[in-house]
């Protein structure tokens, strides 16, 4: 029974364009030879063991969507949401395939032919508003299932207001009282012939996490940078992205390309994995391929965007002046987004400067820790699986914090070291490193 | 298409969550390794022996096919249920049973990862050395029924040597044990080497029990550039004929450097023509001394580079040369025919000038690369399906280099196995009373012929 690589589908005709997601990157799909060695570093596929959850089914799906002998039917759909976008089968793949991008083109084709679920509507409705995301309470309720923790019994926070896919075991994180960016003015000048720093805050920070933020300040601040915080910035669109909502996303990102384009930055600095990994790599690579009128826009941003650690050590930052604080252990976890940029040695060598920082390595350093962004609201027990090593990981490793360099892996490894009763505390690579800065 | 009532009888053996008929999970039960798709009619996923022996029982009474797959990582379409039927995953078999350090043994179910069985067993200072291309992702059943090889393969032959005892699913669904756990044995017939390499055409492996060797103390990597192919092909034989064989003696000719160096600039010397990555394990003294021995030994040969890694990141950069081979291959053209043709390790140079004469008459780029010090090369027939007429020329060109290789006194294939893509050339090397024999021993165990039909022997 050979495949059938023609012939018309049963069920809902396609749509127009609906398939055009999937042509941008059929050359792409086309370069993959199905050798399996995906099946070696996918975290779902660790998980489920099933091949339609590893990259080269779900390369084999989008192709034979391509060829009308799969249909953008739920099973399809299913299929598409298992995967967290790490991009640990890219980096790994001898022909460079790429499928973060493919699963991304796939989604958005089964948005086109579907519509969005309701969450992810909820999801565009808020990534669009910064407005609607500084009310306290609505960031409570609908970021909360986006970004997805626990909430332990005595937890006090509760939604405001019910919704879908917000499982009984999700916890809300603390909402920061005041946003990271309205407690700061938009620019913070320094010493004159310093780096000009355009900070990209992202949502996480701003909301959440704002102490990563303050750290951030702190340090380039200390290194006599002008750091300017561009009020009209907006959420990164990853969230988006991660739910085929690709209007959105463009939307985002010509306002994000606005907002930093008038700085005249010497650098565009994030402080999150995952914002600095859509303005490196998934504006050009996605936003730009399907509006290749951006593309240029895109890239001109992506070769400004710096993670913070990374940017510290180029312009020279001595943890010896900024670090000093109590005796502690630290670990380190791999963001996915770093990791893929090849930003792994320069945060552990800034931890292993810091004066009073005893670094240790934990097995699996560079694992995905199962967030994936909106996965872990559909698969949140797959995701506490995968996420179930990392913790057995940092835990053996015999730290007394785990830092990391992404604030969305932060609020995963919280839960689950938190699921064990853990006394772990999670931090960002910057916060250790700060340890010694008044603010 | 099976009727549902076979599957209703599948669920009733497995649960419901271990059988899976909908579109995508056929389809992603289609490929392996080879890019065929065949598309079964129900996949099944048993947890042991008795599930697959069920399993085999009804489909024996039904009369359907059965095909075991591990990871589907295969070259030569072992797995690929040609024609339908139920495809029988074994991923689930997934646990390592026992490791015994006073006997120098393991046993295992076939859906353990190579790479994890090596990792487990060298935390206890022991070692199973064969180690295919594939071992991050393949499974120890599928390289049991392979055969599979790998660079190790010259110092430690390959994983028929290290399986000392099997328990297999025959396709009646009769589940017996061959072989043992003792280093002698000679009860009956060695099933146990019958089954090594069968490509799932005459049982199920349900369990594995490996020999193991204590972990060497250190490996030593070296690298050798020649002037010249024969350079390279005579420094094969000078090394083991003076009494060292190494761990691993990979080759690549000079079309295989000019595509890593394309894409990733090795700065190899302008007069290098093939290299040679060389390893040697064991005693720290014993390989510092082996690698003073190996200069000396080729040094005479048209030597124009000679690195040797100090320490395990150089060893890394000098594997990483190898490693690059297979995805700068792509920049020559989209689609490669991968061949494992063996020759005796001295006939090297004169199998790859016979290539370079076959690459001429057809005018397709062949691309030689792989384990030197066994003979067993790898032949990359390189193409562009777009253009008419490549495929048949590749067809006929592959046809030509099996040929030449069996002309040598050598085979067709050394470790990816016969399964699909081989079956139409078998004829070429084995006579029709051999083909018989090998019949005989199918029908014998697989009356009704339901287990993996289709394979190794042309139809």
């Amino acid at each position: 029974m050979r495949v059938p690589t023609s012939g018309q589908a049963q069920g809902l005709p396609l749509q127009g364009k609906t398939l055009d997601p999937l042509k941008r990157v059929e050359k792409e799909i086309k370069k993959c030879v199905k050798c399996g060695a995906c099946r070696a570093h996918c975290p779902v596929f660790g998980a489920l063991q099933r091949e339609p959850a590893v990259a080269r089914g779900k390369v084999a799906i989008a192709q034979a969507v391509l060829s009308h002998g799969i249909e953008l039917d739920d099973r399809t759909y299913a299929d598409m949401s298992k995967c967290l976008l790490c991009g640990s089968c890219v980096e790994k793949c001898a022909n460079d395939v790429p499928t973060d991008e493919i699963v991304i083109a796939a989604r958005e084709a089964l948005a086109q032919q579907r519509g969005l679920t309701t969450f992810h509507k909820a999801v565009g409705r808020v990534i669009r508003n910064r407005k609607l995301m500084s009310m306290g309470a609505v960031a409570a309720a609908v970021m909360g299932p986006l970004f997805f923790r626990k909430v332990p019994a005595t937890s006090g926070l509760r939604l405001r207001f019910p919704l879908p896919f917000v499982g009984s075991k999700r916890h809300i994180p603390n909402i920061a009282k005041k946003p990271f960016m309205e407690r700061h003015p938009e620019v913070i000048p320094g010493e004159p012939g310093k780096p000009r720093i355009v900070y990209f805050v992202g949502c996480m920070t701003n909301f959440v996490y704002t102490e990563v933020g303050e750290a951030a300040l702190a340090l380039f601040r200390h290194l006599g940078c002008t750091v300017i915080i561009p009020r009209d910035q907006q959420c990164c669109g990853l969230p988006g992205m991660s739910g085929g909502d690709l209007a959105t996303v463009r939307e985002l990102a010509e306002k994000n390309l606005a907002a930093l384009e008038k700085h005249q930055a010497d650098y565009i600095m994030t402080a999150c994995a995952t914002c600095g990994g859509a303005l490196h790599k998934f504006y050009p690579a996605v936003v730009g391929k399907k509006h290749p009128e951006l593309l240029e826009r895109c890239k001109a941003i992506a070769e400004k965007t710096v993670d913070a650690a990374l940017l510290l050590q180029k312009l020279g930052l001595n943890p010896v002046e900024t670090g000093e604080g109590e005796g502690i252990r630290v670990t380190y976890h791999d963001p996915c987004h770093l990791r893929t940029r090849n930003i792994t040695r320069q945060p552990r060598e800034l931890l292993k400067s810091s004066p009073g920082v005893e670094f240790v390595e934990m097995e699996g350093a560079d694992k995905c820790c199962g967030l994936g962004g909106t996965f872990n609201v559909y698969h949140y027990d797959t995701s506490m699986g995968i996420n179930a090593g990392k913790s057995t990981a940092i835990l053996n490793s015999g730290a007394d914090a785990v830092a990391t360099g992404c604030p969305g892996c932060m609020m995963q490894l919280s839960d689950g070291l938190q699921q064990r009763g853990a006394k772990t505390r999670v931090m960002h690579t910057l916060e250790v490193l700060s340890r010694n800065i008044r603010r | 298409m099976l009727d549902s009532r076979i599957i209703q009888k599948l669920t009733e053996i497995v649960d419901e969550d271990n059988v899976a008929a909908e579109p995508q999970d056929l389809l992603c039960y289609s490929y392996d390794a080879t890019q065929m798709q065949f598309k079964p009619d129900v996949v099944v996923y048993p947890a042991d022996a008795e599930e697959v022996s069920l399993i085999l029982k009804m489909a024996n009474s039904e009369r359907i096919p059965v095909f075991p797959r591990g990871a589907g990582s295969g070259f030569s379409g072992g797995s690929l249920p040609k024609g339908g039927g139920i495809l029988l995953v074994v991923t689930r078999m997934n646990r390592i049973l026992r490791i015994d350090t006073d006997n120098l043994i393991a046993e295992v179910e076939p859906g353990v990862v190579t790479e994890q069985f090596q990792e487990a067993v060298e935390k206890l200072g022991l070692f199973y050395p064969p180690d295919p291309a594939s071992l991050k992702f393949s499974t120890l059943g599928g390289n049991v029924a392979e055969c599979a090889g790998g660079p190790r393969a010259v110092k430690y032959g390959v994983t028929k040597d290290f399986v000392m005892g099997l328990e297999v699913v025959l396709p009646t669904g009769d589940i017996i044990r061959t072989g043992g756990e003792t280093v002698k044995g000679v009860v009956g017939y060695d099933l146990t080497k019958l089954m090594c390499g069968s490509e799932g055409t005459l049982g199920v492996i349900t369990k594995i029990i490996f020999k193991l060797l204590p972990l060497p103390e250190a490996k030593k990597t070296m690298m050798a550039v020649f002037d010249s192919i024969d350079g390279a092909a005579k420094a094969v034989s000078t090394i083991i004929s003076g009494k060292i064989i190494p761990t691993t003696l990979e080759f690549m000719d000079h079309a295989t450097l000019q595509c890593v160096d394309r894409r990733f600039s090795l700065g190899m010397p302008a007069e290098g023509r093939a290299v040679l990555i060389i390893e040697v394990d064991g005693d720290r003294d014993l390989i510092e001394k082996q690698a003073g021995q190996i200069h000396g030994l080729i040094k005479p040969l048209g030597l124009v580079q000679f690195r040797v890694a100090k320490d395990a990141a150089e060893s890394e950069q000098l594997w990483k040369v190898r490693r690059l081979v297979s995805p700068s291959l792509r920049d020559v053209n989209p689609t490669k025919y991968n061949e494992d043709i063996v020759v005796p390790r001295s006939r090297v140079p004169d199998v790859i000038r016979r290539i370079e004469k076959i690459q001429q008459k057809y005018d397709i780029p062949i691309v030689n690369f792989g384990h030197a010090g066994d003979g067993n090369i790898h032949v990359n027939v390189m193409i562009d399906k777009e253009i008419e007429g490549q495929e048949e020329k590749a067809h006929e060109a592959i046809k030509e280099i099996f040929q030449a290789a069996l002309d040598l006194g050598g085979t067709m294939s050394g470790e990816h196995g016969i399964g699909l893509s081989k079956a139409p050339y078998i004829p070429l090397e084995l006579s029709p009373v051999q083909i018989a024999a090998m019949k005989a021993i199918k029908h014998a165990l697989d009356p009704n012929n339901i287990l993996n039909p289709g394979k190794m022997f042309p139809e």
